[in-house]
């Protein structure tokens, strides 16, 4: 960044710490930035005339007389039609060169929509896979993230509900992904044609881990835009929030605050939410969908990073691998939507809340069969039918890599009804039964 | 001449300021920023460095920027016109802010200053009169709003004129008080309170004594919130605490409902803007949003306002109890508001308690729920203030120190199990973890023996048994399989099972089992107790399960018919018949 004419210029630094740099400085604002040695700070105390400043990408090489130079603002992110098709770093520089953007500077981490100004969702987003959509299904102005193990291919999984869900803008906020992941995106998108409604902030492993922190503002600055402005569709996807976390956690143990549950900072909750409840739909019909990643050590949900997040989002997306099929499915237990009461059987076909209940609860009734089987005792004519039809509503409608409409989803599951149970068995309203049950 | 000062020094929104003159703790502040004005709250003095917490994003704040010392403590505004709005944590009502986002230092005014109120006068002159004493009223939708001598008014006044009857706005004087020493005073709608002060203007506090219906099952029957008393419900993400009290807000048997969402989601407000203008009070007929007042500051708006927004509900639901009303004042979650002292406590660098929440933790929330209760006001009247919070347990862990602070502080405990909700078994109560200490107070008992039926402290403590009793069958059978028992263990199970599934599940969507009347809720749990005292016989666990599942089938049934409906008594009918045909088949036998 060049040097410009106002700007205050100190080459005496008093201290520096792994991650920040101390200097007496006068007329500087919280939370401004500065660059230190070339490298992009942020101003993170102040205390009389000492400035203590955040350095992103981390403090090695600096010397104590290392030139700092005010720039006089807290971030920026250039906004205009002209972000569509781009791929930026967690600065908002565009990757791979390309020219600067040009439009309306606007500060990331902007202030809150009023929530009495909010509309309630109503519109749901398709993704094709039942194990959303039937069960879990996504309303647009929601915020959810997947539960995930590292190991489960919860990227591809976003990357599809990305290109089938009809949005008019994907937002792709990329916090320590793998360079191969990117890549992955990247090509994914392009095959479908899809660039030019996509835009990435991506901070990549090879990154510093602080840099990170930018990265949801900046997606959703740049989401705020389309939305607000433009009325626009926005979908966000952030991955991994659980490295976002980590940043967070590292900044805080530099900066000597006590630490609270699992080594997090004690604001972690406030620092989360302010980044989902930008999910929002809006009056002008723009709306902010969010679906995020939350990697798991071993399917922990109580660890500080998932259990906040869980008492933020409008549920969670569970995925786990069904040993029975060999799938990764969409756990039909541990996952919710909070919004799905808003569109299924007004937005869907009348029959969805019903079919969905009952074809949990008959898979609910297939696990204590295997949990009798797994204690050794004798299973009844009925347990052995939940147990077949728990296989086929795995592999039919739970497995993650079925894509079909609802209305099929709905379809599948009477088949499934009618091969295994009796009317009564399944136990929904009769005026449904006699409407939809499958003749033979 | 007002205390000013500079800012010198910042930490998020945590802000030293040098002072040029004496400052209070919890004085408010105003910090200026440019053109833009952020209130402040001094949380501590160190010789001239007061240092404050900033209810707005310091962002851009500079060393040397202004501040301005405003006297007082964080204040509400209490005057007719509260009821139906929305208002912030500070009380900013946002239904009249500007533009889709609120921007920093965004004031609007609490109350309407122009509209105008049909006053009737209720103290003559020469009353004598004190603190919170009624001097007249006005119509506030269809409660009555006394107008009363302000809070803050100490001693013993002379009445020396009241207005006549008529029309008037709150700032017009509609009474003057005279003190021992003949200073008067001009007596407006409008008063101020210092929202962390305690309201003390009546003249005793009893121990509750009357019962707040909830049209929930599981809470009325089996662990009733005695009016004027306390709960609270802790419960892991996803056990149904944010359904649970809509559905309270909605049904509960309250003249005023104040909704304070703190440090939640805002779409769940939005739920509440949208649906409840639409929704009608069953009691009363009027529209549920005439009785509320939502304070709402979710989770991405400042940290240090969520803490004041638990205290400007609570004075507000205090205010009304003065006029002798019925209040029930809902907050959802009271974890959050202890996670933001606990942000505050962090920058002050004081040293840490348990999961790093400061020390004081829990004196803060039980001075917090000490303030709820059930008063007689000066003129004999009574008026009452129930408080139920939310707790959100970290990882559901209830051994955690705002669940564990909570505990020592509420007299009603609500568990929201994982299994419960894990199984679909609505509203997630624990039976057996569950209590509410107020079945043990006499006065509760005796009304509860007048209210519902004699002895019926015991009839309830009966049905717990049944419960625990099933729950231990069903270990049992666990471990020992289904013909490794006695036959009587599958019978003890499914009665644990049938009230489970007729009295403490309940469907919340359903328009008509969402909400239970306490009069069909004594007719239900009679009947199932009734039930519960026959001797049945099986042959084997099949049939046994089979007969309950059938009984189970028609109690639903009954539950979602209209109470006393021809379809209900035929249920009962039905039931009835399903019963005997099983005895006199018992007997053949």
């Amino acid at each position: 960044m060049e040097t410009k004419a106002f700007q205050k210029v100190y080459t005496k630094i008093d201290n520096i710490t792994k991650a920040t740099v101390g200097l007496r400085a006068t007329g500087v604002g919280n939370d401004e930035l500065a660059t230190v040695g070339g490298r992009l700070a942020q101003v993170v105390k102040l205390s009389g005339e000492l400035v203590t400043l955040q350095v992103f990408a981390g403090t090695e090489g600096i010397a104590t007389n290392s030139e700092v130079v005010f720039l006089g603002a807290p971030p920026k992110l250039n906004v205009s039609d002209d972000l569509a098709g781009r791929f930026f770093n967690a600065y908002g520089e565009p990757l791979e060169g390309g020219s600067q953007l040009d439009g309306e500077a606007r500060e990331i981490g902007g202030p809150t929509v009023n929530p009495f100004k909010r509309k309630q969702p109503s519109e749901l987003i398709a993704t094709g896979i039942a194990g959303i959509d039937l069960n879990n299904t996504i309303v647009s102005g929601q915020k959810i993230p997947f539960f995930a193990d590292p190991d489960q291919p919860y990227n591809q999984v976003m990357a599809n509900v990305a290109l089938r869900a009809k949005a008019d803008k994907i937002i792709l906020g990329g916090m320590g992904m793998t360079n191969d992941d990117f890549l992955y995106f990247k090509h994914v998108f392009e095959n479908a044609g899809a660039l030019d409604r996509i835009v990435s902030f991506v901070n990549t492993t090879d990154n510093p881990p602080v840099e990170r922190l930018l990265v949801p503002d900046m997606a959703l600055t740049a989401a705020e835009y389309f939305a607000a402005d433009k009325g626009e569709k926005v979908l966000v996807l952030l991955t991994d929030m659980t490295l976002y976390a980590d940043a967070l956690a590292i900044v805080s143990n530099r900066m000597d605050q006590i630490p609270s549950k699992d080594s997090m900072p004690g604001s972690l909750y406030s620092d989360l939410a302010k980044i989902y409840e930008k999910a929002v739909q809006l009056p002008n019909g723009g709306s902010i969908t969010i679906i995020a990643v939350t990697t798991l050590s071993g399917g922990d949900i109580t660890h500080a990073v998932p259990d906040n997040t869980g008492y933020i989002t409008e549920g969670q997306l569970f995925l786990r691998n069904d040993s029975d099929t060999g799938k990764v499915i969409v756990d039909p237990f541990r996952s919710l939507s909070r919004l799905k009461q808003l569109v299924i059987g007004e937005k869907t076909r009348e029959d969805h809340p019903q079919v969905m209940n009952a074809a949990v609860r008959l898979y609910a009734d297939a696990a204590n069969a295997k949990t009798k089987l797994e204690n050794g005792f004798d299973l009844s004519d009925y347990d052995q039918r939940t147990l077949k039809f728990a296989k086929d509503y795995s592999e039919k409608l739970l497995a993650i890599d079925v894509n079909i409409d609802i209305e099929s989803m709905l379809d599948t599951a009477w088949g499934l009804f009618s091969k295994y149970f009796s009317k009564s068995e399944v136990a929904i309203k009769v005026n449904l039964v006699d409407k939809y049950w499958p003749e033979a | 001449m007002k205390t000013t000062g500079k800012v010198s020094g910042i930490i998020s929104n945590i802000v030293i300021v040098k002072v040029d003159g004496p400052v209070g703790q919890n004085e408010i502040c105003l910090v200026h920023l440019g053109d833009v004005q952020m209130m402040a709250e001094v949380i501590k003095v160190v010789g001239d460095k007061a240092y404050v917490q900033v209810f707005d994003s310091t962002r851009g704040l500079k060393i040397g920027d202004n501040v301005d010392f405003e006297g007082h403590m964080l204040e509400a505004t209490l005057a007719p016109g509260i009821l139906t709005r929305s208002y912030d944590g500070l009380q900013n009502d946002l239904e009249k802010m500007d533009g889709l986002f609120i921007q920093r230092g965004t004031r609007t005014e609490p109350v309407d200053y122009d509209k105008k109120w049909s006053f009737t006068p209720l103290a003559k002159v020469g009353d004598k009169v004190t603190a919170g004493d009624w001097l007249g009223e006005v119509p506030e939708y269809w409660i009555t709003h006394k107008i009363m001598v302000p809070f803050i008014m100490e001693g013993e006044y002379i009445v020396e004129s009241v207005a006549p009857a008529g029309d008037y706005t709150v700032k017009e004087i509609v009474a003057v008080v005279k003190d021992s020493d003949g200073n008067k005073y001009d007596i407006t709608m409008v008063q101020k309170w210092a929202v962390k002060r305690t309201i003390r203007a009546f003249k005793e506090k009893p121990r509750p004594f009357k019962v707040m219906e909830t049209g929930v099952r599981a809470i009325d029957t089996f662990n009733p919130l005695a009016e004027g008393g306390t709960g609270f419900i802790p419960g892991p993400f996803g056990a149904g605490k944010t359904v649970l009290q809509h559905a309270i807000s909605k049904q509960a048997d309250a003249d005023i409902i104040i909704f304070v969402a703190c440090g939640e989601r805002a779409n769940e407000v939005v739920e509440v803007f949208t649906e409840f203008p639409h929704l009608d009070d069953p009691r009363t007929g009027h529209k549920l949003m005439e009785r509320t007042t939502i304070i709402c500051n979710t989770s991405n708006m400042p940290v240090a306002a969520r803490e004041a927004s638990v205290y400007t509900g609570m004075t507000i639901g205090e205010y009304y109890r003065a006029m002798g009303l019925k209040v029930l004042i809902l907050a959802d979650s009271t974890s959050r508001w202890a996670q933001a002292l606990r942000e505050m406590s962090n920058r002050l660098e004081e040293l840490p308690g348990q999961d790093a929440f400061p020390m004081d933790l829990s004196a803060i929330i039980s001075n917090f729920y000490a303030r709820a209760g059930l008063v007689y006001l000066n003129n004999g009247e009574t008026g009452s203030v129930t408080f139920l919070g939310t707790v959100s347990p970290a990882g559901g862990n209830l051994k955690e120190p705002v669940t564990e602070s909570t505990k020592k502080a509420a007299r009603c405990f609500y568990a929201l199990a994982q299994g419960r909700a894990d199984s679909k078994r609505y509203p997630a109560i624990d039976p057996l973890d569950s209590y509410s200490k107020y079945l043990e107070y006499p006065e509760i008992r005796e009304y509860l023996d007048t209210r519902m039926e004699k002895g019926w402290s015991d009839l309830v403590g009966k049905g717990k048994t049944l419960v625990q009793r099933g729950k231990e069958a069903y270990e049992q059978i666990n471990i020992l399989g289904d013909d490794g028992v006695p036959m009587e263990y599958h019978d003890r199970f499914w009665k644990g099972e049938l009230i489970d599934f007729v009295i403490l599940q309940q469907d919340a969507f359903d328009s008509i089992d969402a909400n239970c009347p306490i009069e069909r809720q004594k007719y239900m749990y009679l009947f199932i107790l009734e039930i519960c005292d026959k001797k049945f016989s099986f042959s084997d666990a099949e049939v046994c399960s089979t007969f309950y599942k059938g009984l189970i089938n028609l109690f639903k049934q009954m539950n979602y018919a209209e109470w006393q409906s021809e379809a209900f008594d035929q249920y009962r009918v039905d039931i009835d018949q399903y019963i005997a045909t099983k005895e006199s088949k018992n007997k053949e036998d």
